[in-house]
């Protein structure tokens, strides 16, 4: 990941002020006059277009977030995203890096219910918000029906797209509790599987709306005619 | 085999898990991201690794300087990995590792060590045609040569024809002869030991044309149709969502602790011993999932190697080096390229009589694999004439991707057979069917499967001749493909412990990819034991464990399954021992079933699982289990496929779709069926990818990738999948024990949409990815007159 992109090169230091987030048309406003910004020692807050705008950074500045309901504190350089923040300093493993750039879907994440690339969200700008991971998604230490219809259609592999998947899935769900087959393929088209279990992801569609899902022939229907059971005893 | 009997698998009516749909045992902490990764591995105090990588495709490393980086507050170790002087031979290979506090400091100072470097020239562009008078290299082989035929899987049997015409230029104690087949290892051996020859650089390494039969004759005889074409398919690269990465730590000043992300868990150590100076037994590698490997992830790397040389320096502090998605496509392997001009021929009653071929293709500075073309038919074919030309360029390495050098000659062939069919005017169904025998002893295997395919896929009712007839443009049509592959269980033990409380573990030091091994482990002890699965307590993924081979070519479930089968029957037989008296029985009399030890057949004189238990004593029973390797009769290879493809494909903007799939695969006796299946549906859905969508685009001016990202390197989506249907051949060759899955479902996708689309439009599309581009300009083609 290229850091300098997220460096916005005010040359100021820590705010210490806790509760402001910065919201993304303040921080596109920083970006675009950040050169005219003249370099003197910790302002906490700036003037833009006439009106105050808090500065963070570059410098650690204080950071509270609270994912899966429990509140973490920690000290955070502005330019750190949330899935970086949730990894590298939380030991929050399950979102997942792997493209960094909003393209794959493996670090989704739920942000007050919306399904949200954690790559591509500063830490900084969720603070106040309610963040929920795969691991929080069950609200407690039962897993999500979601969660468990992946494991009922083994719709994983290696699983490293899983959590991410899980999380898009359950949105996705909530917006849509009687999607057919064609909405899941676009509206799901943002998380992305190299093992190849899109098949089985359909499957935990149609089983959390109610539906058969489609093409489930193969190996069962010639078997089960032909007498084979392919049952398994649990 | 005596004493062999004993071990078999239980027939299908004494099985409770082998061979069912009984859930993916790690599936839930996979789902609720909980499964850690070595990508998930955060000790306390972890550094952070990074290269410096060269930006030339070939270059001389003239000067290096760190001194800055390494002034750099929260630095804590640097070293060099090629020194000046050095020849770089493609871009983004390792110049300089580095570890920090985290990772913006790494990858600043990462941009403050100054390298320079001396542009060579490059070569990146592998997809037109080699001349054809550069005689082959007949000069003895270097070290670098035998790894380069290794690297490109170069059938054993054709390295130890090259080594005993060529000779060789080093002593063959100092190949690693310990670690290569024996045949090889003799060949070297007894190779003839000659000067080094002076090499005149080339891009281009052919090899001897090889000959069966008066092809020439067979193509000029009478009643004989010929067709020509040319196929090919481009590098693509494995796109493990899960970079290459390791994290190593040093426990005290001699034991390393290390996480590297890999297909080989028991392999690492012996890997990095040398290289690290502590003996292997010193390093323990432990990984408890992987995202993904397809073949690229065996050896420890670069980063393996770097993130234990950083540890050691920064006083054993853990070092995490994990490669970022465009390092990952740059430089951690890719599936050579393969294009070939092809003249096939039949009689007009449709039976093969000839193959001519003269292919190409590249992996990188190590030329390329050399698929085993025609494929399938290459035994068995009356007359051919093949010619293999590697492209030595700057791309970046090759490595074993699913089913090495298999997708690529199924291509060339299938699709060639499929033009010549149609030329003949026979359905290409048909044209196999009359060919099969051609096919040597799964022809059988096809033959069963074809039915089965036509029936799902509806081939009989549905298919139309080349070119659909109906109006507008959108037009729809049906291809099919074969393909075999090995899949021998690689050589594997265990430990398997039942308690007297009657707990049991099983440890072995396997991986797991995702296809299921875990799964299938528990699923033959339960079967064995009589118990569930998760009554028993499987530790796997670490060096500490009995040594299991590396899961590459499909030689993991073989391995496992028999390993643990082995391990098993002597435990429990070890527990009839005990149980025997108090039952009133032999031994021999016993069966384990249900949770119980009975007397066979006899509900009545049986002890549950923990009362029997009871009996062992204060010694816990262990059983080790160790495979007979190549002679073991619980595993066995090749298997049989055949594949069909449905697609829709709009002449107007050129994009193909595929509306549905149909796989029907053998694999012997099926241990896991759910994750079996798992692994077609999944082979599908990679193969409809490299049909339609992967490539990895080189700028012939830089050197460099053009698209090393998940944006503009395409991978299939959910919405790109149409209806897949995969049938497992159940309970049909249960007798040939146990054959690898994880390879051959993704060799036939290519050729069969291939086909599919050639059958829609009524024109070969002649390489992948089947682009709206390309096949726009295969309509073009037809337009201008060309020949369809």
């Amino acid at each position: 990941m290229d850091f300098q992109h997220f460096t916005a090169r005010c040359d100021m230091t820590t705010n210490d002020d806790k509760s402001s987030g910065l919201s993304r048309r303040e921080f596109l406003k920083i970006s675009g006059i950040a050169a005219s910004v003249p370099l003197v020692a910790r302002p906490k807050v700036i003037q833009v277009d006439g009106q105050d705008v808090a500065v963070h950074g570059p410098g650690p500045v204080p950071v509270e977030l609270t994912v899966n309901g429990k509140r973490l504190t920690g000290e955070l350089e502005p330019r750190v995203t949330l899935l970086d923040a949730l990894r590298e300093h939380f030991n929050v493993t399950g979102p997942k890096r792997v493209c960094d750039r909003a393209e794959c879907g493996a670090c989704t994440v739920l942000i007050d219910g919306r399904a949200v690339y954690s790559c591509t969200t500063l830490a900084i700008e969720v603070q106040g918000k309610e963040i929920v991971t795969a691991e929080g998604l069950g609200g407690g230490e039962q897993p999500h029906p979601v969660q468990a219809a992946f494991v009922n259609n083994d719709a994983q592999q290696c699983g490293f797209c899983t959590p991410g998947f899980t999380v898009a899935t359950k949105a996705f769900l909530d917006k849509n509790p009687h999607a057919s087959d064609a909405e899941v393929a676009h509206g799901l088209a943002g998380n992305l599987c190299r093992c190849g279990t899109y098949r089985g992801i359909h499957g935990v569609v149609a089983q959390m709306t109610g539906r058969e899902p489609k093409g489930n022939a193969g190996t069962t229907m010639i078997a089960e005619r032909a007498g084979a059971s392919t049952k398994g005893a649990a | 085999m005596p004493g062999t009997d004993k071990y078999r698998y239980p027939p299908p009516e004494e099985r409770d898990y082998i061979g069912r749909r009984m859930g993916r045992v790690d599936g839930l902490s996979k789902s609720t991201g909980h499964a850690k990764y070595t990508y998930d591995h955060n000790p306390k105090g972890l550094l952070y690794g990074a290269f410096v990588r060269c930006p030339y495709a070939h270059a001389r490393v003239t000067n290096i300087d760190t001194s800055q980086a390494e002034r750099m507050p929260g630095v804590k170790a640097v070293e060099i990995v090629q020194k000046p002087g050095s020849e770089i031979h493609w871009a983004g290979d390792e110049i300089v590792a580095l570890a920090a506090v985290d990772e913006p400091t790494v990858r600043d100072a990462v941009r403050a060590v100054k390298v320079e470097y001396e542009e060579l020239p490059h070569l990146v562009i592998d997809s037109q045609e080699p001349p054809r008078n550069i005689p082959p290299d007949t000069s003895p082989l270097s070290l670098d040569d035998l790894q380069d035929m290794l690297s490109n899987q170069m059938p054993a049997a054709q390295m130890v024809k090259e080594i005993n015409e060529r000779g060789i230029i080093f002593k063959p104690e100092e190949a690693p002869l310990d670690r290569l087949p024996p045949d090889i290892a003799n060949a070297i051996k007894s190779a003839r030991q000659k000067p080094a020859e002076k090499k005149a650089p080339t891009w281009y390494k052919p090899a001897a044309a090889e000959t069966q039969g008066d092809p020439e004759a067979a193509f000029g005889a009478p009643d004989t149709v010929v067709s020509e074409g040319i196929y090919g398919l481009p590098v693509i690269v494995h796109c493990c969502l899960e970079t290459h990465g390791a994290v190593a730590e040093w426990t005290d000043s001699d034991h390393l602790l290390t996480h590297v992300s890999t297909q080989y868990v028991s392999g690492i150590p012996g890997q990095m011993a040398e290289v690290i100076g502590v003996p292997a037994a010193n390093i323990r590698q432990v990984q408890e999932n992987i995202g993904g490997g397809f073949g690229s992830k065996f050896g420890p790397d670069r980063w393996g190697i770097y993130s234990a040389k950083l540890s050691k320096k920064a006083d054993g502090a853990p070092v995490k080096m994990m490669l970022s998605r465009a390092e990952e496509f740059q430089v951690a392997g890719c599936r050579p390229s393969a294009y070939a001009r092809v003249r096939v021929a039949a009689k007009k009653d449709g039976t093969l009589t000839a193959w001519d071929s003269f292919g190409w293709g590249t992996g990188g500075p190590g030329g390329g694999g050399s698929p085993p073309i025609p494929y399938l038919i290459r035994d068995h074919i009356p007359n051919y004439r093949t010619q293999w030309t590697a492209v030595v360029n700057n791309i970046g390495p090759a490595r074993a991707w699913r089913a090495p050098n298999h997708p690529q000659a199924c291509l060339i062939t299938m699709a060639a057979l499929d033009d010549l069919a149609h030329k003949l005017g026979i359905n290409p169904l048909e044209f196999l069917k009359k060919n099969i025998e051609l096919t040597g002893p799964r022809a059988n295997i096809y033959m069963d499967e074809f039915s089965i395919a036509d029936e799902l896929m509806g081939w009989s009712k549905r298919w139309h001749a080349r070119g659909d007839k109906t109006p507008g443009p959108i037009k729809r049509g049906l291809g099919m493909s074969i393909h075999t592959w090995g899949g021998r269980g690689h050589q594997s033990e265990c430990d398997l412990t039942i308690q007297p409380d009657g707990s049991v573990t099983l440890k072995m030091g396997t991986q797991d990819l995702g296809t299921g091994t875990r799964t299938a482990i528990l699923a033959v002890a339960a079967d064995t034991l009589g118990l569930a699965p998760q009554q028993i307590n499987l530790l796997y993924g670490d060096t500490q464990y009995p040594p299991s081979g590396g899961s590459g070519g499909s030689s993991t479930i073989g391995g496992v399954s028999s390993t643990t089968r082995r391990a098993a029957v002597d435990a429990r037989d070890a527990l009839f021992a005990k149980v025997a008296p108090t039952l009133g029985a032999t031994p021999e009399q016993l069966e384990a079933i249900k949770g119980q030890i009975r007397v066979k057949g006899q509900a009545s004189k049986a002890l549950a699982w923990k009362g029997a238990c009871a009996k062992i004593g204060a010694v816990p029973i262990n059983a080790h289990g160790k495979n007979l390797a190549g002679r073991d009769p619980l595993m066995n290879s090749g298997v049989g496929g055949v594949q069909m493809a449905d697609v829709s494909v709009d002449t107007e903007t050129g994009v193909v779709k595929v509306n549905k799939m149909v796989a029907v695969q053998d694999c012997g006796l099926i241990i896991s069926l759910e994750t079996a299946e798992s692994q077609c549906y999944g082979a599908l859905i990679m193969g409809i990818s490299y049909a339609l969508y992967e490539e990895k685009i080189m700028d012939p001016i830089t050197g460099r990738a053009l698209n090393p990202n998940i944006e503009f390197y395409r991978v299939a989506r959910i919405g790109d999948i149409g209806e897949l249907v995969v049938h497992m051949m159940v309970n049909k060759y249960d007798s040939r024990g146990v054959v690898g899955l994880g390879e051959p479902p993704v060799i036939s996708p290519g050729a069969a949409i291939s086909n599919a689309v050639a059958n829609a439009i009524g024109v070969r599309v002649p390489t992948l990815p089947l682009t709206p581009a390309r096949v726009l300009a295969a309509l073009s083609e037809v337009e201008k007159g060309g020949s369809a």
